[in-house]
């Protein structure tokens, strides 16, 4: 392979110009649908590149670009990517594939925008994700609220307003913090790139300062408890798509946040305060669990499953300071942050395969409420089949992607404490009551009305896109190593980073 | 020792100051057929203006006059924008004029006049230059909002437009009285020379000097000196608030800047602190009763007034970085600005304001690409990337920050963040609410073509800002 090209732009600039075309298309064309999947398709094939040409053995920057921007300030286009990035980006596009082809018959109205919203916001997560210039990640993650703020409103639920105005205004609450923060360590590094920030030396009063500043933005799109609240309200709101692309990919965006500011900028401080994001954290997962558990709206239902989950994520990164606390070698850390990974990655799989079957029965029920539902095995066998599936995986069950994870996380908690491997294991029940009993009430059963017994089974674009979802959490769930194996060096990286004091 | 005044540093004030004159003649002569070829001839007024001034933006600088004029590069660029701006909005305003049967010669005698006056302000390096390049403008502006005749609202506005712009003056100039009573200068290269000297009384200086910022603070529309601001923008015809809303604030900044920074500036730790009060109260009053508007054109100048504070910033930090910053977003907003009153002009049509934000409602179904547009602005307004307007906040902020105050930095943003409610339901009015009207729009092919070229420039220069802030930060290096 060339090691000039450029393949991290190509695979930001392609959806987003692809997407512009799309718009200008108009709604009337009828290739906005195969021109949108032609450009997710590509993104996908491309993004395959960055694993196929990653080297695992460093923890080093890959596929960098580096060009100067704005350079009155010294701000650059700096691209790059780690252990930690590559899985994600690659999450990235194959979701928007999913959602182009989920949104395929379903969505009549300004089919091109809605398309177009999606392709564009595609590419803006990936350079979230690539960007390594602090000015750069923060135009990204920010100007991706745009399209997502449109989806929701437009092409969203009866209370869509409310939702994607309390969701855009939540989110840049959160992030104008952030960009405070990277002003003042601009003003103390000197630079705006990000792997300038790891090394300055922050006094303690400095970083704490910083950390809440990095927790306020991060959290709120992780979300963690108590500053979940829009998730809810944007997920039942927005279409199918929107909802995949919150839970796939927006959510993830909080946890790397995490992993590429808050733990190697601010070590010290993220260590005074690692009790209050594990008790966060622990929080979400029993109480959002039991909250999750008396939902009547399956998607509501999702998202706080959603939050839940995002908690083992969030428990995973901070447990590793007291594991060193406890054992000098530090080997759960490792797991801790690994299992945090697999878990971002492995969810966001499973929300999106959720989502999707609530989306499959929405599209031909318009409804929500589980009570709506009942015996949707006897009408639609093959899906009941996918729904049973994902149910079992969003509950942990070993063998799918989602227990891999949770179990690392885990394991790696007992080297820490036994409340908090107690307590984050709870999970393992509550989970499994409250994506089950949904399947219950939804899927078994008599059938419940006429319009159940109307009902007709998945088609084959739906069940492609169910299957594909289902044959990767299987993958990873059976056969973890080749996702763990690219993140390895870049966790023993991010591992030496937070336990060496920067006061 | 006697000096030969360079009389070419003023050279295109002098061209305007003849063509205004000539104008003046034709309206006079043609009376009410007039109109037409007094706006071509204020167009191309405008346009060799510029040209002059670009032809001389390579050439070496100076004062002249006796010191009470200058041309440096800071007002090379802020001359040149605001020709550019005025060409724009006289573009815009000729169609909004026309239906209202107010397409009269005297309007673009006005503009020129008032352009002149602009540009006498950018260059003044006096007290008395400043005033007289002030009072030229306002003047002009005072009966621009008058024109409508028969309109009482619009009556009303002149009346409180001069009646607060008039005590403005007065402020302005005790302040200045007082500050010639210390230093015993009336010029600025004089007066920053005795406050570096030192030796004079500093609490008289600052009684001055609390005078002259309410003068600025008046003409910016900074809180607590708003008060004018919402009713004559609401009040004057929205071409009028086209005109006041753009190129005036630049002037007003370069007279903030000539007062504070090239004439007062190393007295800075006695104005920093009133700054700053104008500046968080500005930003805070203005965006929170932004919320509050109904009508298109207040919550504009409610935006306008936290615009002003967010300049503020820029300028309160007293170093050079701070100074581009100001002048980036100070060039920004009038741009902004400027796509903003004319969506609003562009979606007017015969004896019909579309100046109410209901007006704007499924926007983007009757027409996509001005709710496009529009969104772009409203966006970059917001401050939200990858737009311009994000660009401009962040260079304020992060000037404030290098100075380490943190808590003015910290109500910069969250009252960018309660900006941004009101910029959003701009948007969900435009793309999530149903039309309740179909009509077609009637502006002419120039006008929006203008229009898409100038939201189109916000979004180009939100993806490459690094030119146009380099040309801002080259003028204070």
């Amino acid at each position: 392979m060339i090691t000039n090209f450029p393949l991290l732009s190509l695979i930001i600039w392609l959806p987003i110009i692809g997407g512009v075309a799309v718009l200008i298309n108009g709604d009337d064309n009828p290739w906005a649908r195969p021109l949108s999947l032609l450009v997710s398709l590509l993104t996908l094939v491309l993004s395959i590149g960055l694993y196929t040409g990653f080297d695992n053995t460093t923890y080093q920057m890959q596929f960098v670009e580096h060009t100067s921007w704005i350079s009155t300030f010294n701000i650059n286009y700096y691209l790059g990517i780690d252990g930690f990035s590559m899985p994600l980006i690659i999450l990235t596009a194959f979701s928007t594939v999913i959602v182009v082809v989920a949104g395929w018959q379903v969505i009549e109205q300004r089919v091109s925008q809605y398309m177009a919203s999606f392709l564009i916001m595609s590419g803006l997560m990936i350079a979230v994700f690539a960007a390594l210039d602090a000015i750069l990640f923060y135009v990204f993650f920010e100007a991706m609220l745009i399209p997502l703020f449109l989806v929701i409103g437009i092409w969203g639920g009866p209370n869509r307003v409310y939702a994607t105005i309390k969701f855009f205004l939540y989110t840049l609450f959160g992030s104008v913090f952030l960009l405070l923060a990277l002003l003042y360590l601009h003003h103390v590094a000197g630079s705006f790139s990000i792997l300038d920030f790891h090394d300055v030396a922050l006094s303690m009063q400095e970083q704490f300062w910083l950390f809440l500043a990095f927790l306020i933005a991060f959290a709120v799109k992780v979300p963690m408890w108590p500053v979940h609240t829009w998730l809810p309200d944007a997920h039942v709101e927005a279409p199918t798509g929107g909802s995949v692309i919150l839970a796939a990919i927006t959510l993830k965006i909080g946890g790397y946040g995490l992993i590429r500011f808050a733990l190697p900028i601010t070590p010290d401080a993220s260590l005074a305060l690692d009790w209050l994001v594990i008790g966060l954290s622990l929080t979400a997962v029993v109480y959002i669990g039991l909250v999750a558990l008396v939902q009547t709206d399956m998607k509501k239902l999702i998202a706080y499953s959603s939050i839940a989950h995002m908690g083992f994520v969030t428990l995973g990164l901070f447990i590793v300071f007291r594991i060193f606390a406890n054992s000098a070698t530090g080997s759960g850390a490792v797991l801790a942050v690994e299992g945090a990974m697999v878990q971002m990655i492995s969810h966001g799989f499973i929300a999106a395969a959720m989502f999707l079957c609530v989306g499959v029965l929405y599209d031909r029920m318009h409804t929500r409420e589980i009570s709506a539902y009942g015996g949707v095995a006897n009408t639609m066998p093959t899906f009941a089949g996918f729904a049973v599936f994902f149910a079992m995986a969003n509950a942990g069950l070993p063998g799918t992607s989602g227990f891999v994870g949770e179990f690392m996380v885990i394991l790696a908690a007992f080297q820490a404490n036994f409340w908090f491997a107690f307590l984050a294991a709870t999970t393992l029940i509550l989970g499994a009551a409250y994506s089950l009993w949904m399947v219950k009430r939804v899927i078994f059963g008599e059938v419940a009305n006429e319009n159940v017994a109307k009902l007709e089974d998945i088609n084959r674009r739906e069940f492609w896109m169910l299957a594909s979802l289902a044959i990767i959490i299987l993958a990873i769930g059976l056969w973890p190593a080749p996702l763990t194996e690219v993140m390895h060096a870049s966790v023993e990286h991010l591992l030496t980073q937070v336990s060496q004091s920067k006061i | 020792m006697f000096e030969v005044t360079n009389m070419a540093f003023a050279l295109p004030e002098m061209f305007m100051l003849a063509m205004a004159c000539v104008i003046l003649l034709v309206v006079a002569f043609l009376g009410k057929t007039a109109a037409g070829p007094a706006y071509v001839l204020s167009q191309l007024t405008l346009a060799i203006t510029m040209v002059l001034i670009y032809q001389s933006m390579g050439e070496v600088g100076g004062l002249t006059f006796d010191g009470t004029y200058i041309k440096d590069i800071f007002s090379d660029i802020l001359k040149m924008t605001i020709c550019a701006l005025n060409i724009v909005v006289l573009t815009y305003s000729t169609s909004y004029l026309k239906a209202r049967g107010l397409f009269q010669g005297e309007y673009y005698v006005l503009a020129i006049f008032s352009t002149l006056g602009m540009m006498i302000m950018v260059s003044a390096y006096h007290f008395l230059t400043l005033y007289l390049g002030l009072e030229l403008m306002s003047l002009c502006l005072y009966a621009m909002v008058a024109m409508h005749r028969d309109s009482a609202v619009a009556t009303e506005a002149a009346m409180k437009y001069f009646i607060l712009g008039a005590i403005a003056s007065g402020m302005l100039l005790y302040g200045m009285s007082i500050i010639y009573g210390v230093t015993g200068s009336l010029a600025l290269t004089t007066i920053a020379d005795t406050i570096q000297a030192g030796g004079i009384d500093n609490t008289v200086l600052s009684f001055g000097l609390v005078f002259l910022i309410i003068g600025i603070g008046f003409k910016l529309g900074a809180v607590p000196f708003h008060m004018w601001l919402p009713d004559v923008y609401h009040g004057a015809p929205t071409a009028v608030t086209l005109f006041i809303a753009t190129a005036p604030k630049i002037a007003a900044f370069a007279m903030a800047m000539r007062l504070l920074v090239d004439g007062l500036g190393d007295a800075h730790e006695y104005w920093q602190g009133m700054v700053i009060m104008l500046s968080v109260l500005s930003m805070i009053i203005g965006n929170v009763v932004a919320i509050a508007q109904t009508n298109l054109k207040r919550m504009l100048a409610y935006s306008t007034i936290s615009h002003i504070g967010f300049i503020l910033l820029g300028i309160l930090s007293g170093s050079q970085e701070g100074y581009a910053a100001a002048m980036f977003y100070a060039l920004v907003y009038s741009l902004m600005s400027l796509g903003g009153f004319g969506m609003i002009i562009l979606m007017s049509r015969n004896g019909f304001e579309a100046d109410n934000i209901n007006d704007f409602k499924g926007l983007s179904g009757r027409n996509p690409w001005y709710a496009l547009m529009m969104l772009i602005l409203m966006f970059s307004m917001a401050g939200i990337p990858p737009l311009v307007g994000f660009y401009a906040k962040l260079t304020v902020i992060k000037s404030v920050v290098d100075i380490n105050l943190m808590s003015v930095a910290v109500v910069a943003v969250v009252m960018s963040v309660i900006g941004a409610y009101y910029y959003l339901r701009i948007i969900k009015v435009m793309y999530f609410d149903k039309a309740i009207q179909h009509e077609e729009l009637q502006a002419p092919v120039d006008m929006r073509v203008m229009f898409s070229v100038n939201a189109l420039t916000v979004f180009a220069l939100g993806i490459f800002p690094g030119s146009l802030l380099a040309l801002c930060t080259s003028v204070f290096s």
